[in-house]
């Protein structure tokens, strides 16, 4: 957040806010679907998939204004800070928290940082898969900060958010956008149970975001060419196929 | 001008009297509603918007029309590209597909070339498209990506942009009054829509694809057909056909806009969603009301090329 709140800079975010959210709806036309929770006034941590810059901007869109206005998306300092104009754009602009994902000083530790931010009454956006995904896989393992934060206020709502479709729209290393339809899911609150150590409850939190996932991909790579793709998803398939068919072909016809 | 208030007035009294019936059927029916007479509501309003959102467009003349149609063909590739599969190598194929094809298209509409008009998506995009993909050098299910992108531009903007291209023609006789056709296309088509809902709603017995769609049945499309062909025999008066010759063509394209229908069916069922988008309040996205005007469009305007121009 920019540490000059004067006015000017308030309406900088304000008029940002607004024009970012209706640019994100006229490009792809973005509406939430609230699959197990619903807009409050409660302090939340949305955290989302991501692959693209566009991300944070599709989510707040599906926020009301009120809570657009107190809600900051975390970003990382190493990328966000690199240059006067990209800090000006994410904290004075977008009025993002920027972390440091490699830190030493106890002054840039990022929990602390986002949980002064909590304490001011904030809610944040979170990815916790710590960078943009860029393979295939449709969500890359969770990162700590998710669980430390729970764990040091747990009377925040954990909201999982699935981000569907930005990754086309608008890819790593792209400036212009892709019109197509978006939509942002969001899922019930979770909290972490008691005794639940911290990687279990990373990966439960990571297959909750997978599930909202309203258009699950596919392997239907089959359907095009029988020939069998060596991706990391059709990996186990492909075991499985390959087995089967040498049992067949032991057996004999059938 | 004395057929188009004619027919503004007309389409008025028609949406009225449903939104009458709708209101009298809500009134008696149990609370709270079925989901189809909620439905049912919602569509007679989001068709009150499409009415004068065209009658708007309509008194802007040509003009008018293209941009409308221009953003309908935005809005239908939009949702067709969101459906089919596409990789990250495809980004600047799809943004020329937006960008360059949609505005080009409907440019040439609008300075009536109808010799580009005609092959510029089927010959150079056809050609230029897969080009540029295979130069990008990502081959992971290319026959399949090239196609989806093709059949995208040629639903959603090559055969869409044929309805204001129907101002480019030269009837004799009709000069200056080509904004009635469109009128008499879209209604005869979309009348047709509605017109097999009824008939399938009151008398459907024999689906006639259950696979494709379970809500099309022969009842529909035959019931939806005739009375078709006869409002377009009704409408004669505002094209340049004897009433015989408007019922023959408001079949033809009626039978094309089933069939568009069918095959927008087909494609949702492949790709398994039961929308194209959700756009228009109790009918889905752009393409669910448009599907039967982009198989329409093109054979209408042929039809009235061939036969009526000089």
């Amino acid at each position: 957040m920019s540490k000059l709140g004067t006015k000017t800079f308030t309406l900088l975010q304000t008029v940002t806010s607004v024009g970012l959210s209706a640019l994100a709806w006229a490009v792809t036309g973005v509406r939430p679907i609230w699959n197990g929770s619903q807009p409050s006034d409660r302090q939340r941590i949305y955290f989302a998939n991501h692959a693209s810059h566009g991300d944070f901007i599709l989510l707040s869109a599906c926020l009301s204004e009120k809570e657009r206005a107190r809600t900051h998306a975390v970003a990382a300092a190493d990328y966000w800070g690199k240059s006067r104009l990209r800090r000006f754009i994410a904290q004075d602009m977008l009025s993002s928290v920027l972390i440091h994902r490699q830190w030493t000083d106890e002054a840039e530790n990022p929990i602390s940082i986002m949980l002064s931010v909590l304490d001011e009454g904030h809610s944040l956006i979170i990815f916790p898969e710590g960078t943009r995904n860029m393979t295939d896989e449709p969500l890359l393992p969770f990162r700590s900060g998710l669980y430390n934060l729970s764990m040091a206020r747990p009377d925040v709502e954990l909201i999982p958010c699935w981000i569907e479709n930005m990754s086309r729209v608008l890819p790593k290393g792209q400036f212009v956008p892709v019109p197509l339809l978006c939509r942002v899911v969001f899922g019930a609150p979770i909290a972490i149970a008691p005794d639940e150590e911290r990687r279990a409850f990373l990966d439960r939190a990571r297959q909750t975001l997978l599930a909202l996932n309203p258009r699950p991909p596919t392997h239907d790579a089959e359907k095009w060419n029988p020939v069998f793709r060596k991706t990391s998803c059709d990996q186990k398939g492909l075991e499985h196929r390959a087995g089967s068919d040498i049992r067949h072909d032991a057996r004999g016809d059938d | 001008m004395h057929e188009t208030l004619i027919l503004v007035i007309g389409l008025a009294a028609v949406l009225t009297t449903a939104r009458l019936v709708a209101g009298i059927l809500s009134w008696r029916a149990p609370k709270p509603l079925s989901s189809t007479l909620v439905n049912l509501n919602q569509r007679i309003n989001a068709w009150w918007v499409m009415v004068v959102a065209i009658t708007v467009a309509f008194f802007f003349g040509r003009s008018g029309m293209t941009i409308l149609f221009a953003l309908i063909s935005f809005a239908a590739l939009r949702e067709f590209v969101t459906l089919t599969h596409s990789r990250r190598s495809d980004h600047w194929v799809l943004l020329g597909m937006f960008g360059i094809v949609i505005p080009f298209q409907y440019w040439l509409v609008w300075t009536a070339w109808y010799g580009l008009f005609t092959i510029f998506i089927p010959v150079y995009c056809f050609l230029l498209m897969p080009a540029i993909t295979a130069l990008h050098g990502d081959t992971e299910r290319f026959l399949e990506r090239v196609s989806a992108q093709q059949w995208a531009v040629m639903i959603s903007v090559y055969c869409v942009s044929h309805v204001p291209a129907l101002l480019t023609l030269e009837v004799p006789g009709f000069e200056g009054r080509n904004l009635l056709l469109i009128a008499f296309l879209i209604i005869t088509v979309q009348g047709s829509d509605v017109l097999q809902y009824i008939f399938g709603k009151l008398f459907g017995r024999h689906l006639m694809s259950p696979k494709v769609s379970p809500s099309k049945t022969w009842e529909g499309l035959v019931g939806g057909l005739a009375t078709s062909s006869l409002l377009g025999a009704l409408l004669s008066f505002l094209t340049p056909f004897s009433p015989l010759q408007a019922a023959g063509v408001a079949f033809i394209a009626c039978l094309m806009g089933f069939l568009g229908g069918l095959v927008a069916s087909a494609i949702k069922r492949d790709q398994g969603v039961k929308d194209w988008g959700h756009l228009i309040e109790g009918h889905g996205g752009m393409m669910d009301r448009a599907d039967s005007l982009v198989f329409a469009a093109p054979v209408f305007f042929h039809t009235v090329r061939y036969f009526w121009t000089v």
